[in-house]
């Protein structure tokens, strides 16, 4: 059974990690996940899911996942996005659960964009 | 949509947009089989035009596109079930969605990752709203109120992954017993 005095032990853990955060904001990585009607309907849901899993099973503590809605591109979702400080926004399409875990090890971790999941790469073999 | 609790993070994202502070998510299954869903805000509401376009699949409050869809799939998938939807909203208020659906439908959709949903919903806004899931079948009821969590973080955000997983557990583990194990 969870219990809310679990909740207070990763309170104390988490505490320290934010604070060693909001000293290197330079330092850290935005994942963007579109989750509009389009996004949600082709499976954002679980590609967030599959991100927070990830970078908890990492400890990632510079990491952050948030949301954004419809961009115009529907036929592409699940769209995220990737921002790396001091480079340009690196955007993934077609996402599933299966590939955050090559994005999450070699972009986020390694620096090294997954080209082949990327928009350039999905237009380019249309 | 693939189940109802993709409608259901879909259309509290309406709340979300709306400015809400509280969003009540409500799944009720009755002895005949009959789901209730509700989502239930304290966000800006609609006026009776507004509430008018939002039911058709061309009518929306973004001003980069004309449709939003939303609302009509759902209403689409509640009435194939024989069920229907209904809003009720008051500007400066709140809106109160239902979807009734009829559960032993051919065409019903399961519910779905119930606690995947509200996860999502919290670690996409960890600001806020606050999200209050409620659920009940013939087999039992529960509830899960974001702001009981917020309170015993104190400082520490709700979108910390450690945190969404806890959550994601303690959610599930609740709805096991009155919906079942199959989520997916």
């Amino acid at each position: 059974m969870k219990s809310m005095a679990e909740l207070e032990a990763i309170r104390q853990r988490t505490l320290q990690r934010i604070n060693l955060r909001k000293e290197d904001q330079n330092e850290n990585i935005r994942v963007v996940v579109g989750m509009a009607t389009c996004g949600i309907a082709a499976g954002a849901r679980p590609v967030m899911m599959g991100f927070m899993d990830e970078i908890n099973k990492r400890g990632l503590s510079h990491v952050t996942v948030s949301q954004t809605g419809c961009i115009g591109m529907c036929r592409l979702e699940p769209m995220v996005d990737v921002y790396l400080p001091g480079q340009e926004k690196v955007t993934y399409v077609h996402m599933t659960p299966e590939k955050v875990g090559r994005v999450v090890a070699e972009h986020i971790v390694n620096g090294r964009p997954v080209t082949e999941y990327t928009i350039g790469a999905a237009e380019e073999n249309k | 949509m693939r189940d109802l609790s993709l409608h259901i993070l879909d259309l509290a994202e309406n709340s979300v947009r709306a400015k809400a502070s509280v969003v009540a998510i409500g799944v009720k299954v009755d002895e005949g089989k009959l789901i209730t869903l509700t989502i239930k805000d304290d966000g800006c509401g609609m006026d009776a035009e507004l509430l008018q376009r939002v039911m058709s699949p061309f009518g929306t409050t973004r001003t980069t596109r004309k449709v939003g869809l939303g609302i009509p799939l759902m209403a689409q998938n509640a009435r194939l079930t024989g069920g229907d939807i209904a809003i009720e909203s008051q500007v400066g208020v709140g809106t109160t969605f239902t979807a009734t659906l009829h559960g032993d439908s051919i065409d019903c959709l399961p519910l779905g990752d119930l606690a995947g949903t509200v996860v999502s919903l919290v670690t996409a806004n960890p600001e806020g709203p606050d999200f209050v899931l409620e659920c009940a079948s013939p087999k039992g009821e529960m509830q899960f109120d974001t702001r009981e969590v917020r309170q015993a973080l104190g400082d520490v955000p709700l979108n910390e992954p450690e945190v969404a997983s806890w959550m994601l557990e303690a959610i599930r583990e609740e709805l096991e017993p009155i919906f079942g194990g199959v989520i997916l």
